[in-house]
C-alpha cells in the first residue's frame, strides 16, 4: 500500500508538466464532506485511470474523459488529504489534490469519566473529557457544543455546556454529599454516552463503642458508623478494637456488618478499650467491673 | 599409543578398585549422604539419646524416631507425625528439619530433662519448634519421651458465616476504548521513615487502604542519589507488607536496600501500588495477650485466635513499633507454621532487634491470613 502511493505520488509529480500536452482535464472540488456523494467533471475524451490516493483509502476508477466522474454514498468516509492521478494511454497524465472533511452532523460522542468510585463531597474530583466523532469514526474537530450533566438518584444536577477544541471538550464537576450512583452524561445535539459515577462514603466520623459484660469477656460494639455526611460507611470497613491493660494488649480487626462492628474481647479490671477505623480514632472506655 | 592403553587400563583399576573400598568401608558421612544410620550414636547419655532423635528427625526417618521413643505407646507413629507437621496444611507441610541443638536441663540417674530445637526449613525461611523432652534409663540406654501437644477438641458445630465478599467484573476485551472500567482502589502512604542499618538502608512506613473495595497492595522505592538525583536502587516491600487490605485497613511495610549508605542518598520515590480484587472479609483473627518484652531478648508476643469456622493455613504476624512520641521505630514480622483452627489459641513471637528495642514504646499488629485456595489480608 505505502509503495503504491508512493509511486502514485511521484507520478502526480512527473505528470503536472504533461497535463495540457494530453488535452484532458478534471475539476476537483476543494473539500467532500466524508461519506457523501460527490461528482468531478472531466473534459477532454478518450478514456484513463483515475486514482485517488489518501491515508485512509485507496480508490482506482476507470473514467471516460469528457464526462462527469460518480462516486456514491460512502465511497470516500475517511477524513484527511486526498491526492489524485489521472493516467491516460499508461502516462500520468494530471494531478491535483482535494480534503475530505469530517460529516457536520455527529454520530458519536467518546466519553471518557474518571474516576469511576470517589468519596462524597469532593470539589472538582470527577473529570469528563468528550470526543465527537462523525458516523464514519471521523474526529470533527469544527467546534461543537458539549454539555456534561452530572444528576444523582436525589435530583441534585450539575450540568456544563463547553465548546470542543480540535474534537475534545473537557469539564470538571463535584461529588456530591450524598452516597449513590450518579449517571454522568456526555451530550452532542440528540447524541449521547453515560457513564455511572459511584459516589461512596467518606471516612467514618465520630466514632463510638460501647461495652457490656457477655459472661467472662467483654462485648463491644460500635454504634452505626456514618461520614461526616451522614451517609453509613459501608459493610466490609475493617473497625481496629483495641484493649489495652496492665502490661499487655488485645486487638482484633473488624470488618463491619449492617453497619455496625462488634467483637468479644476478654474481661481485664483497668482496660482501656479503644476503637480506630483508617487514620480515624474513636472513643476510649475504661472497664472497672 | 601403547602407553596411552596402558593408562587408560590403569585408571580403570584404580577406579574399580576405590569403589570396591569405598562400599565395604564407607566414610560415615557419605553413609549418611546415602540415606543409611546417619550420625547416630550409643544412647549412653541423656543428651546422646536426644541427639539420635534430632538426627533422625533431621533425615525425616519418623518410623526411626517414633520407634525409639519411650512413651510410644502412648500415641500412634501417625499421632506423632501429626504432632510434628500438623494435622492441616501449613508451613511446616512442605518444611524439613534443617538442623537442631540438644540442650541438658536436668538429669538423675533414672531420668533427665533435654531441651531439644528443631529449626524447620520453611518455604519463608526457618521455623523454630522448642521442645523438652523427658529422658528415662531403660537398662542401659536412655530413651526420649515425646511431649505430645494437647489439641483441643472442638466439638462438632456449624459456624454460620455471612461476611461480605466482594468481586469484580472487569471491562470485556471487546470493549470500546472510551469504555468505563472498575477504578483500583485508592491507597495512600501515611507514614514513612527511612533508617541506616548495619547491611544497608531499610525504609519501613504504613499503607492505608482508604478505598471502600478491597486492595492488592504492595510498595516500591527508589534511592535518588545526592549528587544528581540518578536512581542508586529500586526494591520493592516482597513480603514484608499485608498484600490484601480491606476497607480503611492499615499494613506496615518495609524495603530493604542492601549495601546502600543513607548519606549517598538524596531524596526517595515511593510508589505504592493497588488493585482491585475479590476478596473476602472472612475470617476475623482476633490477636490476644500482646505483651512487648523488653531486652534481652525483645519481643512482642501474643496469641491469634481464628474466630472464623474456616481453617487458615498460614497466618503473617506483622508488627510495627513506635517511640513514645508515636514515631515508627521498626517493622518486624513472623510467620506462624502452624494452621489456625477456629477458636484455637496459637502463639506468635516477634524478635524485635536489641538496639531498637529500648526506642519502643508502643506496637501495633495486624495478621495476614492465606487460606488452601485463596488469601485474605
Amino acid at each position: 500500500m505505502r509503495a503504491v502511493c508512493a509511486c502514485l505520488i511521484g507520478w502526480g509529480m512527473l505528470a503536472a508538466p504533461f497535463a495540457v500536452a494530453q488535452g484532458g482535464s478534471l475539476t476537483l472540488p476543494r473539500t467532500v464532506e466524508a461519506g457523501s456523494a460527490f461528482s468531478v467533471p472531466s473534459s477532454g475524451s478518450g478514456k484513463a485511470t483515475l486514482y485517488i490516493v489518501g491515508l485512509g483509502q485507496v480508490l482506482k476508477r476507470d473514467v471516460e474523459m469528457g464526462q462527469a466522474i460518480s462516486f456514491p454514498l460512502g465511497t470516500l468516509y475517511s477524513a484527511g488529504h486526498y491526492i489524485t492521478v489521472l493516467v491516460k494511454d499508461s502516462s500520468p497524465a494530471e494531478s491535483g489534490s482535494f480534503d475530505v472533511i469530517p460529516a457536520a452532523k455527529p454520530a458519536d460522542v467518546t466519553f471518557l469519566a474518571r474516576p469511576s468510585r470517589l468519596p462524597v463531597g469532593l470539589h472538582g474530583g470527577i473529570t469528563g473529557a468528550g470526543y465527537v466523532f462523525d458516523t464514519y469514526r471521523n474526529l470533527i474537530t469544527a467546534p461543537t457544543q458539549v454539555t456534561f450533566e452530572l444528576s444523582s438518584p436525589k435530583g441534585a444536577n450539575q450540568t456544563r455546556t463547553v465548546e470542543t477544541r480540535y474534537g475534545a471538550a473537557w469539564t470538571e464537576m463535584d461529588s456530591t454529599p450524598q452516597q449513590g450512583t450518579d449517571k454522568f452524561v456526555a451530550r452532542v445535539g440528540d447524541v449521547s454516552s453515560m457513564r455511572i459515577i459511584g459516589q461512596v462514603p467518606g471516612d467514618p466520623c465520630s466514632l463510638k463503642m460501647s461495652a457490656r459484660p457477655a459472661g467472662e469477656q467483654i462485648q463491644v460494639q460500635t454504634e452505626p458508623v456514618r461520614d461526616c455526611s451522614g451517609n453509613a460507611v459501608p459493610d466490609g470497613t475493617i473497625v481496629t478494637f483495641t484493649e489495652t491493660y496492665d502490661g499487655g494488649e488485645s486487638t482484633v480487626d473488624v470488618p463491619l456488618k449492617r453497619g455496625i462492628a462488634e467483637v468479644k474481647m476478654p474481661a481485664r479490671p483497668g482496660a482501656k478499650l479503644s476503637v480506630a477505623s483508617g487514620v480515624v480514632l474513636g472513643n476510649e472506655i475504661r472497664w472497672e467491673k | 599409543m601403547n602407553r596411552g592403553r596402558f593408562l587408560a587400563v590403569l585408571l580403570g583399576g584404580a577406579t574399580v578398585l576405590l569403589i570396591a573400598i569405598g562400599t565395604l568401608w564407607p566414610s560415615k558421612s557419605a553413609a549418611i549422604y546415602a540415606g543409611s544410620g546417619g550420625f547416630l550414636e550409643s544412647a549412653a547419655t541423656p543428651e546422646a539419646a536426644v541427639r539420635n532423635l534430632g538426627e533422625e528427625l533431621r533425615e525425616s526417618a519418623w518410623q526411626r524416631a517414633y520407634d525409639g521413643l519411650a512413651n510410644k505407646t502412648q500415641f500412634t507413629e501417625q499421632k506423632f507425625v501429626y504432632d510434628l507437621m500438623g494435622y492441616y496444611p501449613n508451613l511446616r507441610t512442605y518444611a524439613t528439619v534443617d538442623k537442631y541443638e540438644v540442650r541438658p536441663l536436668r538429669a538423675s540417674a533414672t531420668d533427665a530433662e533435654v531441651e531439644l530445637k528443631i529449626y524447620w526449613a520453611t518455604v519463608v525461611g526457618p521455623a523454630p519448634d522448642t521442645r523438652v523432652l523427658r529422658v528415662v534409663k531403660n537398662g542401659n540406654v536412655w530413651q526420649p519421651e515425646w511431649p505430645m501437644e494437647k489439641q483441643p477438641l472442638l466439638p462438632p458445630q456449624v459456624i454460620p458465616v455471612n461476611y461480605l465478599r466482594w468481586d469484580v467484573i472487569y471491562r470485556g476485551a471487546g470493549d470500546d476504548w472510551g469504555a468505563q472500567d472498575v477504578e483500583s482502589p485508592h491507597v495512600r502512604i501515611v507514614d514513612m521513615h527511612p533508617v541506616e542499618r548495619a547491611d544497608g538502608v531499610v525504609i519501613m512506613g504504613e499503607l492505608l487502604n482508604e478505598d471502600v473495595v478491597p486492595a492488592a497492595v504492595s510498595v516500591n522505592a527508589t534511592l535518588l542519589s545526592k549528587k544528581d538525583q540518578s536512581p542508586i536502587a529500586t526494591e520493592g516491600s516482597f513480603d514484608k507488607i499485608s498484600h490484601l487490605l480491606l476497607p480503611k485497613q492499615v499494613t506496615p511495610f518495609l524495603i530493604r536496600f542492601p549495601n546502600v549508605s543513607l548519606s549517598e542518598v538524596g531524596s526517595i520515590r515511593m510508589t505504592p501500588f493497588s488493585s482491585l480484587v475479590s476478596a473476602s472479609a472472612d475470617p476475623v483473627i482476633e490477636i490476644q495477650d500482646e505483651h512487648l518484652n523488653p531486652a534481652p531478648d525483645a519481643s512482642v508476643t501474643g496469641q491469634l485466635t481464628n474466630q472464623s469456622g474456616q481453617i487458615v493455613n498460614v497466618a503473617h504476624v506483622l508488627g510495627t513499633f513506635y517511640d513514645k512520641s508515636g514515631n515508627l521505630v521498626w517493622v518486624a514480622d513472623q510467620y506462624v507454621d502452624r494452621a489456625l483452627l477456629p477458636q484455637t489459641p496459637v502463639p506468635f513471637d516477634i524478635h524485635i532487634p536489641e538496639d531498637l528495642a529500648r526506642k519502643v514504646s508502643t506496637e501495633r499488629t495486624v495478621v495476614a491470613t492465606y487460606v488452601s485456595g485463596g488469601a485474605r489480608g
